[in-house]
């Protein structure tokens, strides 16, 4: 009788502690940030809802199994839209001030307006700007090293329109997929990081 | 009193300095020859500076004076007082009580953090109407709301103690998870989660350095410092308020006032910094 009780007892303590093990935190966070946020602006609760990558990634802790990394990189890459014209370097000028504008997509933001690159919030680019962030790689004398051909445009153009085309967890914005930046926008930046005049690529 | 304006003369012409360099542009320096890392910039280290000398006569302190005031003398509409207010030592208690929360509240049946706390005793016992709360929950240069001087009093009461945010009640765990989960969490069409930018060691944005907030070392300075007396526009800003505005930036819908989710993260980050010794209310720009 009495080892029967402590049996049983020992058996309640490991379902507890399954119990405790096995709760799905994430999916109550997830739960909890759709119940807690409201819409506000511009920013509607729609953007709680992942999307495949955010699905992945979230799930993964950033590290997804290398096959399923691929398929979606491989769904992001086919959903870049290049320019109809097939001219994919503008205004390194332009380029410069759209990389240095941090606006855009908040609920403070108006809808509308073009917003910024945010650009230099996570990289070095231009040698004038010392204020640059490091969660990005250095941008600094990108074409310089690597010319300005017809590969390394559409690389650097379908980088900026989707970041998570060519590394799926990115920590950098997919801003012409989410229609953050237009496509001239774009082209702008690239011509800042490829164009010989581009001071990026100064000596 | 002759002193005391003084000073305060002092901060508001600094102040004053401080916003009108904070609008110019920032000045460019002839281009570095192999374009190093800068090191802080000119404005971060001026500012830091007379933080310094601020932090010892902080403006704060009018706000924490007039907590103090409706903690110990306000009255609510069936007499009740702030002294019946637990936050979570015993009702009255508020020495040491900032830096025990976000903890588990039987009477209301949730995990609070400080604020939540403080406003909720508010209503319950000075009568003050949730509506008025939810319509300004945080300070403007017209406004430091009342909630937030009793948040800056309750918080001050806690100064050089140690952050202790318990952990021992089941729904104390369970808001750490979510909140740690929270923190994890990838969305919006930026794709950002409060780890894209606090989630690593020695990253910046700009020249802002950024604390790897999962770290107890580093977890600190999310806490430290709040609230704040923001110098350019003269009020308090609590860490509600900071939350907020990293949602914002975050480009996320907009998190209720007071909600479970904010807790949450708070709860992680508290308990990550659990140990560290806080401050006081401190100083932004």
């Amino acid at each position: 009788m009495k080892k029967t009780i402590v049996f049983a007892a020992a058996a309640l303590a490991c379902t507890a502690a399954l119990a405790d093990e096995v709760r799905n935190y994430r999916a109550e966070a997830v739960a909890m940030l759709k119940r807690d946020f409201k819409a506000k602006g511009i920013a509607g609760t729609d953007r709680l809802h992942e999307d495949s990558v955010q699905a992945i990634c979230n799930r993964s802790g950033d590290n997804p199994p290398k096959d399923v990394a691929a398929r979606l990189e491989q769904d992001q890459l086919e959903a870049i839209k290049y320019p109809a014209d097939g001219k994919l370097m503008g205004d390194w000028k332009e380029g410069e001030k759209i990389a240095q504008s941090g606006r855009g997509m908040t609920w403070s933001d108006k809808a509308g307006i073009p917003g910024g690159g945010n650009c230099y919030n996570c990289h070095q680019i231009a040698p004038s700007e010392t204020s640059f962030g490091t969660i990005g790689t250095s941008l600094y004398q990108f074409g310089k090293t690597r010319g300005n051909g017809p590969d390394i445009q559409k690389y650097v153009y379908g980088k900026i329109w989707n970041a998570k085309a060519f590394n799926l967890c990115s920590a950098m914005p997919r801003f012409g997929h989410v229609g953050a930046l237009t496509e001239k926008q774009i082209k702008d930046l690239v011509a800042l990081l490829l164009d010989p005049q581009s001071p990026v690529n100064s000596k | 009193m002759k002193q005391r304006t003084s000073t305060l003369l002092a901060v508001a012409a600094l102040t004053a300095a401080f916003a009108a360099h904070a609008q110019q542009p920032a000045k460019k320096t002839a281009p570095p020859a192999k374009a190093a890392a800068p090191a802080k910039s000119a404005i971060t280290e001026e500012f830091e500076k007379f933080r310094e000398v601020l932090e010892e006569d902080n403006p704060a302190e009018l706000f924490e004076a007039k907590g103090e005031d409706i903690w110990k003398n306000r009255k609510g509409p069936d007499g009740g007082s702030m002294a019946q207010c637990d936050l979570g030592l015993g009702a009255g208690v508020v020495k040491g009580a900032y830096v025990q929360m976000p903890r588990w509240f039987a009477d209301a049946g949730q995990v609070m953090d400080a604020e939540r706390r403080v406003v909720h005793c508010m209503m319950k016992y000075l009568g003050y109407k949730e509506a008025d709360i939810r319509k300004q929950p945080f300070s403007n240069v017209n406004k430091t709301p009342d909630h937030v001087s009793v948040i800056t009093y309750v918080a001050a009461q806690s100064r050089n103690m140690k952050i202790a945010a318990p952990q021992k009640h089941p729904k104390e765990k369970e808001a750490y998870n979510v909140g740690k989960e929270i923190f994890a969490f990838r969305g919006g069409p930026y794709d950002f989660s409060c780890a894209t930018c606090h989630g690593a060691d020695g990253m910046r944005i700009r020249t802002q350095d950024l604390p790897n907030l999962r770290k107890p070392d580093q977890a600190i300075r999310a806490y430290q410092g709040w609230p704040g007396y923001r110098m350019t526009g003269g009020f308090m800003l609590t860490q509600q308020w900071r939350m907020n505005d990293c949602f914002r930036q975050q480009r996320f819908p907009e998190p209720s006032y007071l909600s479970d989710s904010v807790t949450a993260l708070l709860a992680y980050m508290t308990v990550t910094a659990n140990g560290q010794v806080y401050k006081g209310p401190g100083i932004k720009r």
